[in-house]
């Protein structure tokens, strides 16, 4: 659900963004062969003359033609043929009938670690060859390797990235209210007061969407328990009755049990859905000043208000809780072999290089995890500062904790997590319950697992 | 449903089972005397194969199948553990409740929808245009229980300028109690003010003849009645009362000094003031154009007096209900299911009065029956039959609801809104993937609709006999 509400607000960034640069995009596909040889990474591909590589991904629409473009590049460079399948939104299932049936894709492009691992463990995908593995140690921070690996082993190249650690607020708004972007939580509150003090409540909450919860509690825990502790509630290592959780749900208390804080109240949040919390803080008139979330809010914001970004709508990183540093929760898409073919590995080591990056990246609505890549190429100054927050996380930043769990915890609907968290927005005062809820939750599901 | 009691009506067994062959192909071949037995019940079986093997496939191999997989667990045949899925799907709180709220569907939608079916099936026999008020009421039966779902989403939209339902409750609300004019309105972090049942009392007494500065903050600008003035930079003379000023202290930016009249900053006409002292209210007084207030004399004589601003200034405006709330989830999804089967039962309620001798009721008018007499003692009981087809038909259905439930419901709500045929889904493909329990709560769902399904079975027969 999560990723395909990312996948149409992103597929409608990037069709803003076609719209606006069509005369950028000749010059990023002319200049992309050009430049290569000069400034690239040196790379060397082989000649794959009449071979056929398929790419299985999830992109449709403006995605899917954006990143035809990269594949195109590589049947420049290789000679190969290159041949898109789009999976439909269950990724995984798909691609599980094309083993059973011995015909997988060459190259699968994967949502989620735990699908990576799942695979893994089943032998259905291919370690990199030591060649991509020079590439990406090249070019990505550990933190990525790490998440793309099993069992010390490295399968996959994470060729695309989000960033869940931003706060959008309504220019307006703020400037009304004399508020400031905040560096800290305890200024944000301070801001917050003062935005309530000027008539409009600060935040909105999309409650109705358990995710939008859980990635508020994962901003909050990674700074203010550090990423040792939240890898380790991620792997349910230390139980959720841990007082760092308690620490982190009173945080969340603080701004969930303020009513006149939100629009409607705590029981207008939870019935408010994702995209409806974006227009009440954007549409006109605005009914909150702030919508803390995921970069891919900004398509959101074009695509159901008239808000312009940059001007109207405007940014700034989740600030830091307590003494912690200032979190980066991070979503992305990782790349993975599923045959031994040299085509597969050729892709592969292609898809690791800030080249293929660039072709992306200047077509918009896309930032990549590769830290070799021009910020220069981004195709606008807001997707430039979204990958420039996330790149200078190195590795402090860590993978949304919820999508790391197995599914019945952290992505169902009306289950687990999100529905915890719902029932804690509910009732933010009673701490000790929704940690007991969230563990006996957490408990069944990670035992399935 | 259907498609299993039509075969079995034909015989007598339960679906699935093979003596209808036997049964049917008996009376045949009573019936048809010239051949011989054995090659008309050969040409019986024969006909009577493609249904039997459809049957077979379609509804007797997945019960059977269901059956055993719900005594296996999540990891599938290597898992056996016996009846432990039907204790857990009486123990386990989500399947608890999906069974009650069942139970409320059974009893309260089959009777509400019928009634309602009946009362509209009878008043249409008397208004001109019946055929088009029938139709206009028999159209939500046309809408997909997914387009009704997201119509009623709509509908219960908890924002009143999105959703009807509490777009009509407040404005009923509206018509009957005034709104407060500054709904929301505040002391600044309360500073100088105790809390007071929804409105806030000064800390400090004012004497006679001194004044008071009241700052309010939290209204936008395009609350602030047209018709206010900016607010005097001081108070005006008390006399030998007190007076004082009560203005929105938020001017756009910031930028004013909290708690001080800043030039611009505007007062707040029509504030209710109330002079306190020792809980008594002793005087009152209503903020002018410019948000200026003079309590007279009489309200300081006996001393020093603390300054009240009143609930009633500040109360939140109605805001409608929370109809997908987890209190109020189950009535919204059966409002909107009986907005669609109204219809339904009306159409063959309405079939039905048509078949009732008009000589029974001319009889009863004529023997002096009120019309009201003439509904209870005549026309109901010539229904009944029709009546217990709509309920059972409606029984079944209800036990069945699964898609109005999944859609109309919010992540937030969803567990009070749970009903068998969604925990059934839930438990198997929603995450848990345990489709042993699944298959469990198929079995009793099964095993709810069963005596329904007999008793339809059962009149079918008498009626053919």
């Amino acid at each position: 659900m999560r990723r395909f509400v990312g996948a149409v607000a992103a597929a409608s960034l990037l069709a803003v963004g076609l719209t606006a640069c069509s005369d950028d995009n000749d010059k990023g596909s002319n200049t992309p062969s050009s430049a290569a040889s000069g400034q690239g990474s040196g790379q060397q591909l082989p000649s794959l003359k009449g071979q056929t590589v398929s790419v299985a991904a999830v992109w449709t629409g403006d995605e899917q033609a954006a990143f035809k473009k990269v594949l195109a590049e590589f049947e420049k460079r290789t000679g190969a043929k290159t041949e898109f399948v789009p999976t439909g939104d269950s990724a995984s299932a798909f691609l599980g009938t094309r083993v059973a049936g011995g015909n997988p894709p060459d190259v699968a492009i994967l949502a989620q670690p735990g699908v990576l691992k799942q695979f893994a463990q089943q032998g259905w995908i291919k370690p990199l060859s030591d060649d991509v593995k020079n590439t990406v140690q090249q070019n990505f921070s550990p933190q990525w390797q790490t998440l793309a690996s099993y069992q010390d082993k490295l399968y996959g190249v994470y060729y695309k990235g989000a960033n869940k650690s931003l706060i959008w607020y309504n220019a307006k708004v703020y400037d009304t209210a004399g508020a400031k972007e905040s560096a800290t939580w305890d200024d944000l509150l301070k801001n917050a007061a003062l935005i309530s003090d000027s008539g409009t409540p600060p935040f909105a909450i999309g409650g109705a969407d358990g995710w939008v919860l859980t990635d508020w509690f994962e901003n909050i825990y990674l700074s203010q328990a550090g990423p040792a502790m939240y890898d380790k509630l991620a792997k349910h290592q230390i139980p959720w009755t841990d007082p760092t959780v308690a620490k982190a749900l009173e945080v969340l208390g603080q701004v969930w049990s303020r009513n006149d804080w939100l629009p409607g109240g705590s029981g207008g949040a939870l019935q408010t859905e994702f995209p409806a919390s974006v227009t009440q803080a954007f549409g006109d008139p605005a009914k909150a000043g702030m919508v803390p979330g995921a970069d891919f809010i900004g398509t959101n914001i074009i695509k159901s208000t008239k808000a312009k970004i940059g001007t109207d709508a405007k940014f700034f990183g989740f600030p830091a809780v307590d003494n912690g540093k200032a979190p980066v929760v991070t979503g992305g898409d990782v790349a993975v072999a599923m045959k031994d073919s040299a085509g597969a590995q050729a892709l592969l080591n292609f898809l690791a290089s800030p080249d293929a990056a660039k072709i992306w990246a200047e077509q918009g609505g896309y930032i990549s995890p590769n830290k070799n890549l021009d910020p220069a190429a981004y195709h606008d100054d807001a997707t430039r500062k979204i990958a420039a927050n996330l790149i200078a996380a190195g590795d402090d930043f860590r993978f949304d904790m919820s999508d790391q769990a197995p599914a019945a915890f952290g992505g169902t609907k009306g289950e687990g997590e999100w529905r915890d968290l719902q029932d804690f927005l509910r009732k933010p005062d009673d701490i000790p319950g929704a940690q007991a809820k969230l563990e006996a939750d957490a408990a069944k599901a990670f035992q399935g697992s | 449903m259907a498609d299993a009691a039509v075969p079995a009506r034909e015989g007598g067994g339960a679906p699935g089972d093979a003596g209808p062959g036997t049964d049917a192909s008996d009376s045949k071949a009573a019936g048809d005397q010239p051949r011989g037995p054995g090659a008309g019940a050969l040409l019986g079986w024969l006909f009577l194969l493609p249904a039997l093997v459809v049957l077979a496939v379609l509804v007797a191999y997945p019960i059977v199948w269901s059956l055993v997989r719900s005594l296996y667990g999540a990891d599938g045949w290597s898992d056996f553990t016996g009846l432990h899925n039907y204790k857990e799907l009486f123990t386990d709180d989500d399947t608890f409740t999906a069974l009650k709220n069942n139970l409320i569907w059974v009893l309260v939608v089959p009777a509400v929808v019928t009634a309602l079916g009946l009362v509209f099936a009878v008043l249409t026999e008397r208004v001109r245009f019946a055929t088009a008020f029938k139709l206009i009421l028999f159209m939500p039966m046309a809408v997909s229980m997914l387009a009704a779902g997201i119509i009623f989403r709509l509908v219960y939209d908890h924002d009143p300028d999105k959703g009807v339902a509490n777009a009509v409750v407040v404005g009923v609300h509206d018509a009957f109690s005034e709104g407060a004019p500054y709904p929301g309105a505040r002391p600044r972090g309360n500073a100088g003010f105790d809390a007071a049942g929804g409105g806030f009392v000064t800390k400090a007494a004012t004497p006679a003849g001194g004044t008071a500065l009241l700052p309010l903050v939290a209204l936008t600008a395009d609350k602030v009645p047209s018709d206010a003035q900016p607010a005097p930079l001081a108070p005006p003379a008390p006399g030998a009362g007190v007076s004082g000023v009560v203005w929105l202290d938020f001017s756009p930016g910031n930028a004013g000094t909290p708690g001080q009249v800043d030039r611009g900053e505007k007062g707040l006409p029509g504030v209710k003031i109330e002079a306190v002292r020792g809980g008594h209210t002793v005087g009152s007084a209503t903020t002018r154009a410019d948000g200026s207030f003079t309590l007279p004399a009489s309200a300081t004589k006996g001393g020093p007096v603390q300054l009240r601003l009143a609930e009633s200034n500040f109360a939140t405006s109605f805001g409608g209900y929370d109809w997908l709330g987890p209190s109020l989830i189950t009535p919204a999804i059966i409002g909107a299911y009986v907005w669609m089967w109204a219809g339904f039962a009306m159409v063959l309620i309405a079939a039905g009065l048509a078949a009732i001798p008009r000589d029974a009721l001319e009889a009863a008018r004529v023997d002096g029956a009120t019309e009201w007499q003439v509904f209870r003692r005549v026309t109901v009981p010539l229904l009944a039959p029709v009546l217990a087809v709509v309920m059972v038909t409606l029984v079944i259905n209800v036990l069945k609801v699964f898609d109005l439930v999944y859609i109309v419901s919010l992540g937030s709500s969803q567990k009070e809104a749970n009903v068998l045929a969604l925990q059934m889904y839930l438990a198997s493909f929603g995450g848990g993937n345990n489709q042993g329990l699944g298959s469990a709560i198929g079995i009793v769902l099964f095993l709810l609709v069963l005596p329904a399904m007999l008793f339809n079975i059962r009149r079918f027969r008498r009626e053919n006999r």
